[in-house]
C-alpha cells in the first residue's frame, strides 16, 4: 500500500511540475474563487493565517494519529482528499447566472473528523492558489478558515445532530454536506465584510452584499454536493462497510 | 434497503446533480456564468473604490484555455483516484 501511494505521489509530483512548467511566467491576470490573491488587507490576511494554523496543527496531529492506528485507512483518507479535490475543481452554474464550485469537504469531516479536513482542505487550497492563480497565499489563512476549517466543522456537527435525531445517515450526510457547503461562503463572506465594511452601512451592509454574490449562488450548488457525498457514502456503505465500521469505533477528536 | 433499490437511488443522485447544473443554463438567459468571485472583486471596488492588491500571484495560467487545462486535470487526478479506490474496495468485497 504504501509502495502504491509512494508511486501515486511520484506521478503526482510529475504532474505538479509539468502543471508548473506550463503556467510559469505568463503576464495575464487571472481570477480565483474564493478570496482573491491580496485582496484582503494585509492585517486581516495575517490575521486568519493566525486563527488557521493551530487548527492545521490539530489537524496534521490527528492525521497520524489514524494512520498510525489504522494504516488501512489511508486509502479512504486519499480519496476523501480526492474527493475534495474533484468537486472543488467543478465550476457549477447557478441560478443565479453566476458560476462557483462545491467543496467537497464534508465526506471526509464526517468521515475522519473535522480536524483532518483541515490539512486535507488545505492542500487543495494551497495547490490552486500556487498553480492556478485561484485564491492565494497571502489570503491562504482566511480561505482555509472557511472551506477546511469552517466547512468540515459545521458538517461534522450537523452530521452528529441529524444522525441523533432522525438516526438516518443518508440525511445526515446529505444535510451535512450541503450545510458545510454553505457555511464555507457565509464564512468567506463574513471575511470580506469584516475587511471592507461599507461606509455607509458597515459590516451589515457589507456582509448583506457580499452574501448575496457568494451565498445565493452557492444554495443549488451545495444541494448538488450533498446529493454526491451521498452517492460516494452508498458506494462506501455497499463496498466497504468493514472500514466505516472501524471508523465509527475510532474516538474522532472533536477538535 | 436491498441492491437494486440501492442503485435506482444512486442514479437518482446522479440525475439530481446533472438537473441543478442544467436548469440555471436553460432556464436564466441574461446570465453571464461568470465566476461568483470576480463579482466579488466588482463588489470590493464598489465598497472601497482605492483599495489596490498588495499582491499578486507569482504563477498565473497563460490563458483561459490552460486555465481550464488545470482545472480539468485536477478533476482528472481526483475522480480517477476515487474511482480507483471504490472499484477496488468492490473487487476486495467481491473476493469475500
Amino acid at each position: 500500500m504504501t509502495k502504491y501511494l509512494s508511486k501515486k505521489f511520484a506521478t503526482l509530483l510529475a504532474m505538479v511540475c509539468l502543471s508548473a512548467y506550463l503556467v510559469i511566467g505568463s503576464p495575464t491576470p487571472a481570477y480565483a474563487m474564493h478570496i482573491m490573491e491580496g485582496y484582503l488587507p494585509p492585517v486581516w490576511a495575517g490575521f486568519w493565517w493566525l486563527v488557521f494554523i493551530p487548527f492545521f496543527l490539530v489537524g496534521l496531529r490527528s492525521l497520524t494519529k489514524i494512520t498510525t492506528a489504522n494504516p488501512e485507512l489511508k486509502l479512504l483518507l486519499a480519496m476523501s482528499g480526492a474527493f475534495t479535490f474533484v468537486l472543488s475543481a467543478l465550476k457549477i452554474p447557478s441560478v443565479t447566472g453566476s458560476c462557483s464550485h462545491p467543496t467537497g469537504t464534508g465526506l471526509g469531516a464526517v468521515l475522519f473528523g473535522p480536524s483532518v479536513m483541515s490539512v486535507l482542505g488545505t492542500m487543495v487550497l494551497l495547490f490552486q492558489a500556487v498553480l492556478l492563480a485561484h485564491g492565494g497565499l497571502t489570503t491562504l489563512g482566511a480561505n482555509a478558515c472557511s472551506m477546511a476549517i469552517a466547512g468540515p466543522f459545521a458538517a461534522y456537527w450537523t452530521y452528529r445532530g441529524v444522525l441523533k435525531m432522525t438516526s438516518n445517515p443518508s440525511v445526515a450526510i446529505f444535510l451535512a454536506a450541503s450545510l458545510g457547503d454553505l457555511i464555507t461562503y457565509v464564512v468567506t463572506s463574513i471575511q470580506l465584510a469584516l475587511a471592507f465594511p461599507s461606509p455607509t452601512g458597515g459590516f451589515v451592509a457589507s456582509f448583506v452584499k457580499f452574501g448575496s454574490i457568494f451565498a445565493f449562488t452557492q444554495v443549488p450548488l451545495a444541494i448538488s454536493e450533498g446529493l454526491l457525498t451521498v452517492l460516494v457514502w452508498n458506494w462506501l456503505k455497499t463496498y466497504n462497510s468493514e472500514e466505516l465500521k472501524t471508523l465509527n469505533s475510532l474516538k474522532i477528536q472533536e477538535l | 434497503m436491498n441492491q437494486s433499490s440501492k442503485t435506482v437511488q444512486n442514479w437518482l443522485l446522479i440525475g439530481g446533480v446533472l438537473v441543478l447544473a442544467v436548469v440555471p443554463l436553460v432556464f436564466v438567459k441574461e446570465g453571464k456564468f461568470s465566476g461568483s468571485d470576480n463579482k466579488a472583486k466588482d463588489a470590493i471596488t464598489e465598497v472601497q473604490p482605492n483599495y489596490k492588491p498588495w499582491f499578486s500571484s507569482p504563477i498565473v495560467p497563460a490563458s483561459g484555455e490552460i486555465e481550464s487545462l488545470l482545472f480539468a486535470s485536477q478533476a482528472a487526478l481526483g475522480a480517477g483516484f476515487v474511482g480507483y479506490a471504490i472499484g477496488l474496495y468492490k473487487g476486495r468485497s467481491e473476493h469475500k
